[in-house]
């Protein structure tokens, strides 16, 4: 409950604070690297779903699938 | 030179493996092609509970038409002892197995823990297949298997880019089907354990889930991107946890016998995920916010940063943060009270109760031989809950009924180019 206000604070935060100006195909050499993709490591994000998804009730978001186990 | 032939046959094998999988690229245009190599050792160890020793590898493939060929492998072995769901008591329990063949015991003042081990082997697969050029599927099928547990999924995931390719829309189905093959046969749910001739016997049980999510990923600036995720997924079937039971506690908080739990068979859950990725001059940082609702009465909420400290000659310093909150679910009882109706749902599931949860982390990773990276991650998690709920009554008041979880990671990953 503590962070509800916090999707439309980002939201806010996100869309005031950068001139959405398109970025040209030139413009892509930071985007491109391997740190800015959006799961920069995925056996530790693999590694760090089971762990959580075995310990909390929620579960998902980044991504769907990924198995089942008996651990939940 | 020996080195260099034994990397020359895996790659062919695993070209093979590659082809046979994919429905039979070429495997002339597949060898010529690279694999990376993505692997970790993981031990997790919860203070006084369970501890779990994890190798996964992952293996990936660049295919000639711009698509892209993942498996996965890894191999749990899991030992120690989690809570069975029953309180503490001034006296010794003593709980037998669901199989009838074993006994454990919780002594006085402590939380009963069922001791187990086991191991799971999975498998996945990830197909990432352009349909045109700014349209691509990603198939993904696992197969994870347990002593007592089987799961198989399968899921695609369409993605479309805008032409500018600044934007991308994605759609994503998934299936889950799973087998649960209790020890001893699943329970009959709610049974008292001092009634064995109805408890236990169950054959397997099986549950499906269905998950359906949109995505869209936005390029904000030459620095900044954002990623929002919109998801349900449907649970049917087998949902209880085998194991878990629950006190019946007297007029005086004493336990005079249990109850195995039982969950509703159906879930369903909406879950909004947004990602910012940010690079800031050196550093790159990831933050993100994801709220679950259910309806077993459960919100969520959980907030999660990365953040990428560059040392300079490809060295980092990663520091992970991540903040948990959870409400309880509706039949989320800590205990049943003798001469009660019984309700039509319970379970004393820690992880079903209210709980917050904190991890902190720190990962340092090195350039290694070939483009490739080593790392260590050291990460401490949390969990606390209600120890005293107001719901306690009588002796069940001196005990402590959420105790603190405390658990520690240790990860040594390698990745390479083969």
């Amino acid at each position: 409950m503590a962070y509800t206000p916090i999707i439309p604070l980002l939201l806010a935060l996100v869309l005031a604070g950068c001139s959405l100006e398109p970025v040209k195909p030139w413009q892509r050499d930071l985007l491109a690297q391997p740190s800015m993709q959006l799961d920069p490591a995925p056996v530790d994000s693999y590694l760090d779903g089971h762990i959580y998804f075995s310990k909390e009730a929620a579960s998902g978001g980044a991504g769907i699938g990924g198995g089942g186990c008996g651990c939940n | 030179m020996q080195l260099k032939h034994d990397k020359g046959a895996l790659r062919r094998t695993l070209a093979l493996a590659a082809c046979a999988l994919a429905g039979g690229s070429h495997p002339a245009s597949a060898a010529s092609q690279p694999w990376s190599l993505d692997s970790a050792v993981l031990f997790y160890n919860e203070v006084d509970r369970v501890s779990v020793v994890e190798p996964v590898v992952f293996a990936k493939r660049e295919l000639a038409d711009g698509g892209s060929l993942g498996l996965h492998g890894l191999f749990d072995t899991m030992s120690g002892a989690s809570p069975n769901g029953a309180v503490a008591s001034n006296r010794t329990q003593t709980f037998t197995s669901p199989s009838g063949n074993s006994t454990y015991s919780a002594a006085p003042g402590a939380t009963p823990m069922r001791s187990f081990r086991d191991q799971r082997l999975g498998v996945g697969l990830d197909w990432m297949h352009p349909l045109g050029r700014l349209l691509r599927s990603n198939l993904s099928a696992t197969l994870s298997s347990e002593t007592d547990y089987f799961s198989l999924g399968l899921g695609d995931t369409l993605s479309l880019d805008s032409a500018d390719r600044l934007t991308t829309w994605s759609l994503g189905a998934a299936l889950s089907l799973d087998q649960v093959q209790a020890e001893g046969g699943a329970p009959d749910a709610l049974t008292l354990l001092s009634a064995p001739a109805t408890a236990g016997g169950g054959g397997d049980e099986s549950k499906t889930v269905t998950e359906l999510q949109l995505g869209l990923t936005q390029v904000l600036t030459r620095s900044a991107l954002l990623q929002a995720n919109l998801a349900v997924a449907q649970h049917s079937g087998y949902l209880t946890d085998p194991y878990k039971i629950l006190s019946v506690v007297d007029a005086s908080g004493a336990t005079v016998d249990y109850r195995y739990e039982k969950r509703p068979d159906s879930r369903q859950s909406q879950v909004a995920y947004i990602k910012w990725v940010q690079h800031l001059d050196e550093d790159v940082f990831h933050l993100s916010y994801r709220y679950y609702s259910d309806d077993w009465g459960i919100d969520a909420h959980t907030l999660e940063l990365n953040y990428r400290y560059e040392l300079g000659g490809g060295r980092y310093l990663m520091p992970h943060i991540r903040a948990y909150t959870q409400t309880a679910a509706d039949f989320h009882r800590y205990f049943l009270v003798q001469g009660e109706a019984l309700p039509s749902a319970a379970s004393a599931d820690l992880r079903l109760g209210a709980m917050d949860g904190r991890t902190l982390g720190l990962k340092y990773a090195v350039p290694a031989a070939h483009g490739g990276e080593l790392s260590l991650r050291v990460e401490w998690l949390q969990q606390s809950g209600e120890g005293h709920p107001a719901e306690a009554f009588g002796t069940l008041r001196s005990y402590d009924l959420y105790p603190t979880l405390n658990a520690y990671i240790v990860q040594f990953g390698y990745s390479t180019p083969l």
